[in-house]
């Protein structure tokens, strides 16, 4: 991408170079195009960086809350946090029935708490039950223990897909389940945000719960991949 | 509303595209973005509910074609000019043109790492008991309001199992609209995949949505 280069000129043409295919034509933007959309969002950087002047002009936001709230998102809360909180699970009885009466509270008891994790539940897989999260309504995700959603848990497709063809969804990730395992998608609707604790791998008896944690990706905890599979 | 955003069951988009080690941002802008979007939150004059609602209201097409970070920044501009702290004109022209309104906060870095932790619970104590129990079989009610509801399309009128009480709520179908935060009791409700999609539903498939009181009655 385009990286953090920032325009030090002002460009007050916004409207006149987002005509994909007529910028290159004399006066193109001046006459003659009907516009069905909106314009406005057509160069996102500029959009952005425009929406953040006017914000800074006013004494609104400050430039550097930004930067830390980036900075937050990118090093301190991300799907580490929730592998540690299954590892314990996995390594800690008392913990895991904690963790099934109360989530919210075992897991700040980790230290992981606030935005988009104020209400916790964990659900556990079994030999049984296989379970998968999604939000068909917008993108609620448990962001304190899992970190920021990616783009495809935003994204229509699994959106759309997950409450009607969860196996096909799982295909996709690579994960096919046996047919007779029962699947179970929490659709969180409300201000619910849902773990998903996978079955511990085979063969793991050994394993520190340090160790553990690495077999626990952030998938197997939104319930598109179990633990220790094979990235 | 019955919007873009609700999504569940629509068919038409493609396989799910799951990217390899995919990285928090894919643009400078995202980060920027979600920087804004925060510390505009932060303002206190508005809640997360009329902020959803705001996103549900970007015309379908654009809202299928826009990427979560562009909805964001969509609503927010809505939001911001709605609340009298910056119009479009001003976006549009990259300089301020008018007074903003007073916020109830402004977020300082100092601030962030405070804010982040404590979040924004939306559970609220209410008198009454619940209405439903473990157990109990439900039939979710069957509306189209034109304002924001969290009761999915694909899950009015179903008959479902009333699986948890998870406590009481804001109840953003009020909250969304400057209504009040009305709390109601929020229950988990389980359907089997045949009462939502009937014919050729997957036997082994169970969906739950978490309803609030007032989108269910008793069977």
């Amino acid at each position: 991408m385009s990286g953090d280069h920032h325009h030090s000129h002002d460009h007050d043409h916004h409207h006149d170079h987002h005509h994909d295919h007529h910028h290159d034509h004399e006066h193109g933007h001046s006459h003659g195009h009907d516009h069905h959309h909106d314009n406005r969002y057509s160069d996102m950087e500029a959009r952005v960086k425009a929406l953040e002047t006017v914000l800074v002009q006013k004494g609104l936001i400050d430039p550097a809350a930004i930067d830390a709230i980036v900075e937050t998102y990118e090093t301190k809360i991300g799907p580490r946090n929730g592998a540690r909180v299954v590892a314990k699970a996995w390594t800690d009885e008392t913990f895991a029935q904690w963790l099934k009466e109360d989530a919210t509270a075992a897991i700040a008891s980790l230290g992981y708490t606030g935005r988009q994790g104020e209400h916790m539940r964990a659900v556990f897989n079994t030999p049984e039950t296989h379970n998968l999260v999604v939000c068909t309504l917008c993108s609620c995700y448990p962001w304190s223990v899992l970190g920021l959603p990616p783009v495809w848990y935003k994204a229509p497709a699994y959106r759309s897909r997950a409450v009607i063809d969860p196996r096909g969804v799982l295909e996709e990730f690579g994960l096919r389940l046996p047919e007779t395992k029962k699947i179970r998608v929490w659709d969180s609707t409300a201000e619910l945000r849902y773990l998903v604790i996978p079955e511990r791998p085979d063969g793991t008896e050994a394993l520190s719960e340090e160790e553990l944690a690495v077999l626990v990706s952030r998938d197997s905890m939104i319930g598109t991949a179990v633990a220790g599979a094979p990235q | 509303m019955n919007g873009p955003h609700d999504l569940g069951g629509q068919m038409g988009f493609g396989p799910v595209a799951p990217e390899k080690n995919e990285p928090y941002f894919h643009a400078e802008w995202e980060k920027r973005a979600l920087g804004i979007t925060l510390s505009c939150g932060a303002f206190g004059a508005w809640s997360i509910d009329e902020s959803r609602h705001a996103r549900e209201r970007i015309p379908p097409a654009e809202y299928l074609s826009a990427s979560y970070y562009e909805i964001w920044t969509r609503a927010l501009e809505e939001l911001l000019e709605r609340h009298g702290f910056a119009t479009r004109s001003e976006i549009d022209a990259s300089v301020k043109l008018t007074e903003a309104a007073t916020p109830k906060r402004i977020l300082k870095a100092d601030m962030v790492p405070a804010v982040l932790a404590k979040g924004g619970p939306c559970d609220r104590p209410v008198e009454t008991q619940p209405l439903f129990r473990p157990g109990d079989k439900v039939r979710t009610r069957n509306f189209n309001p034109e304002t924001d509801t969290r009761l999915p399309r694909y899950a009015r009128a179903k008959c479902g199992v009333v699986e948890a009480v998870q406590g009481s709520f804001v109840f953003p179908d009020d909250n969304a609209h400057g209504k009040g935060e009305n709390p109601q009791w929020v229950y988990t409700v389980v359907f089997d995949a045949g009462e939502i999609w009937g014919e050729g539903a997957d036997p082994t498939l169970t969906v739950s949505i978490d309803a609030w009181e007032s989108y269910l009655e008793h069977l």
